[in-house]
């Protein structure tokens, strides 16, 4: 019997190799531990480099995405990064938190028969070889124009508008409230998903480009919009954050034991109170812990509050699984982990002992009815269906709104109804002249990715502006 | 920047005055607003409303009382050192206007913060009485300094060490007997603060007292310092630190600044025996 030659089989889509479950759910390491050369390059060789290559556009910031995979695939790891650098300037953070399976990965073309290319464990892949290994030698520089530009905030919107203008020729200075460069990058994205040193690397390398950065300056406190002009600058750009904790407004909030998200993470992350008493910031270690949210921040406020030493970790929602807005492979990680889901449960009042310490939650079951004006189907409450869950901490990660700092002290600044700077979408021109506005300020909170595509339009416009005038 | 220019010892050491260079903060601060203070890397993000500035120098005063090992840090810092971040100024000014006769309560590291305030209060043309208070003489702050930003000073300590024997809420209720007292502004511990709402509310006449929970960022980031007044949720370091404090839920703010009594004091012991 003669048998026929097997066809070339496919190559399956490279796992990105993880820390064992068991063992990352009590430390703060990187999950992911990165591809090898190797991986890499196989995982390189899966791409079709198709003539009108959908990933790109699935890209909020147009990343040439085959053009980087095929630098990979001939193991010129140094070409790979510096093609993504001209779209994007901080690509070892965007191939960790960029939603890759509904942009550039969700578009790919394999994925309609079966996996798609991994772009961001690939995108990570050169950025981490570059910042490991790389010569350090940085993009080129156009001629100084002279112009001044004040960005206000750096996380990744801001960020991204200094790496583009200062390339460009202006001199830019970065202003930021905290201690630290870096906004949500560092204050809210744990360590565990993205290690704080990759951003003060990448921060450091705009440094190297000339860009200068300014911590401690509450712009809206510390110095107006207006003062920023009065001392030169020609042009400002606002990206300063959603930047305000929604709460449940349920009885008993108040309580000790009961954090927003951003409290929670700031402590965990900036102040690094996973490191207390080395670390002067303390931070309640919960044993049983309750987090309210189904979003990313509540991934990782819940993943946060395991590594801290819970003996269970558990997330309320009120609505079902698959309206659950985090990514699925956060949900994915956090049940590894050990976390536990309470779908289609709403939390109702909180519980306290005569020392104002949290002590549990009473919630309602809900049903899903009709959709609302989100598209998601609307939560019901069930009648008699309450229940009391016992809990010695809990984090409120349901979302964050517009903090009105720099808003209410500058007047001419417009906007909506719910406190977001009113900007022009296609170009971040807000109706003051000479400011521009992106990021989560002006569309509410969204993903690092969405927040750099906003800075990247801005920058372009206000190239522009400092080119032919406003 | 934020090099400490002067550096006292104040109340037999237990309180500590620093002047520290911050050009910035100096041109913009008014009395009423605080900075966020953190000594070095490891260091913890602490809250303190500014006793003084100096715009022309470029400076801000701050004196606190030694109370766990953060501010034994900052106590450790010498003339000539620096404090690695100094954030502000933040929160809203006192709103300071011409009303009348104006009571200025202060209690132990809150006379400090109630200084600038009877100052202004003073020189926009109000009668300004000022009572301050201590547990003993030796812990007394800021009575020069008082008398000269008043029109009239009263000096009470729990001991009767000196000046009236008794609580600040004892002269406070013979002046609203005498007086037709517009405002009562009352800074100092919240037990303080508190008792001085509540007979201030027996008068009915408005008081404003300057609310220090703990905060994180300092910026309305992080709801940390959320207090109930007026039974709604306001964040003390965006929507204060003052507030009507007959409207402020002051067991709620103690029970929320013993958050952390157990770690502080690890910490502490820690610092005390390195």
């Amino acid at each position: 019997m003669t048998e026929k030659s097997p066809k070339k089989e496919k190559i399956p889509r490279q796992p990105m190799p993880e820390q064992d479950p068991q063992i990352r759910k009590r430390n703060f390491e990187e999950v992911p531990l990165g591809y090898t050369k190797e991986l890499a390059v196989k995982e390189a060789e899966r791409c079709l480099h198709c003539k009108n290559p959908s990933c790109m556009e699935g890209c909020p910031v147009s990343v040439d995405i085959p053009g980087f995979i095929k630098n990979i695939k001939e193991g010129e790891f140094s070409k790979a990064v510096r093609k993504i650098w001209e779209r994007n300037a901080l690509p070892a953070v965007c191939g960790r938190v960029c939603p890759q399976e509904i942009q550039c990965e969700g578009r790919c073309i394999l994925g309609r028969k079966g996996d798609p290319v991994a772009i961001g464990n690939l995108e990570k892949f050169v950025a981490d070889m570059e910042r490991e290994h790389g010569n350090g030698e940085l993009p080129p520089k156009s001629d100084p124009t002279g112009k001044r530009i004040a960005v206000v905030g750096s996380g990744p919107s801001g960020l991204t508008v200094a790496g583009d203008l200062i390339l460009k020729g202006h001199e830019v200075t970065i202003f930021e409230a905290f201690h630290k460069p870096g906004g949500v990058l560092v204050y809210g994205i744990p360590e565990f998903r993205l290690p704080k040193e990759i951003v003060y690397s990448e921060v450091n390398t705009l440094e190297k480009l000339g860009v200068k950065v300014e911590c401690n300056t509450v712009v809206g406190k510390t110095v107006s919009l207006d003062e920023l002009f009065e001392q030169g600058y020609d042009a400002i750009y606002v990206g300063v954050g959603a930047g305000l904790p929604r709460f449940l407004n349920i009885p008993g909030e108040n309580l000790t034991g009961i954090y927003s998200a951003n409290e929670y993470l700031t402590r965990a992350n900036l102040m690094k109170a996973y490191l207390f008493p080395e670390y002067d910031t303390p931070i309640v270690r919960g044993k049983d812990v309750v987090v309210f949210g189904a979003g990313n921040v509540t991934m990782d406020s819940a993943r946060t509050a395991m590594r801290l030493g819970a003996d269970r970790v558990r997330i309320v929602y009120r609505r079902s699984r698959d309206e659950m807005p985090a990514r699925s492979a956060e949900i994915h990680h956090a049940e590894e982990e050990g976390i536990e889901f309470l779908l289609l449960t709403a939390p109702t009042r909180f519980l306290g002992d005569e020392n104002g310490r949290l002590t549990g939650v009473e919630c309602l079951q809900m049903k899903l009815g009709e959709p609302d004006e989100s598209g998601r189907r609307r939560p019901i409450p069930i009648e008699g269906s309450e229940s009391k869950l016992e809990c010695d901490m809990a984090v409120i990660a349901v979302g964050a709104g517009a903090n009105p700092l720099l808003t209410k002290s500058t007047e001419d600044l417009k906007i909506n109804k719910w406190g977001y700077i009113v900007a022009d979408l296609e170009t971040g021109k807000t109706r003051k002249k000479g400011v521009w506005a992106g990021g989560d300020i002006v569309t509410g909170q969204a993903t690092v990715i969405l927040a750099m595509g906003a800075g990247r339009k801005a920058s372009d416009s206000i190239h522009q502006y400092l080119t032919w005038g406003w | 920047m934020f090099e400490i220019l002067e550096r006292q010892d104040m109340a037999d050491g237990t309180v500590v005055l620093n002047e520290i260079s911050a050009p910035l903060i100096a041109k913009k601060a008014k009395p009423g607003q605080f900075v966020i203070l953190k000594a070095n890397e490891t260091g913890e993000r602490i809250p303190l409303t500014m006793a003084d500035t100096d715009p022309n120098k470029g400076t801000i005063t701050i004196i606190y009382q030694i109370v766990g090992k953060s501010t034994a840090l900052f106590k450790s810092l010498q003339v000539g050192e620096r404090f690695q971040d100094v954030i502000g100024p933040l929160g809203e000014p006192t709103h300071i206007e011409k009303l009348g006769t104006v009571v200025c309560v202060g209690g132990g590291t809150g006379v400090a913060v109630l200084h600038p305030i009877t100052r202004g209060m003073k020189k926009i043309g109000n009668h300004v009485i000022a009572i301050i208070g201590a547990r003993n003489k030796d812990l007394l702050i800021l009575e020069d300094k008082m008398k000269t930003a008043s029109n009239e000073l009263h000096v009470c300590t729990d001991d009767g060490s000196y000046g009236h024997h008794g609580f600040v809420t004892d002269v406070l209720k013979d002046v609203l007997e005498k007086e037709a007292v517009k405002l009562v502004v009352a800074i100092g511990p919240v037990p303080m603060m508190k008792f001085v709402c509540s007979v201030t509310k027996k008068y009915k006449v408005k008081t404003l007292v300057s609310l220090n929970p703990i905060m994180v960022d300092g910026t309305g980031m992080c709801g940390c310092c959320r207090v109930s007044v007026g039974g709604k949720t306001r964040f003390a370091c965006i929507d204060g630190p003052e507030f009507n404090g007959h409207e402020v839920d002051f067991d709620e703010l103690m029970q929320r600044l013993q958050a952390y009594k157990e770690q502080e004091s690890v910490a502490y012991e820690k610092y005390l025996h390195e």
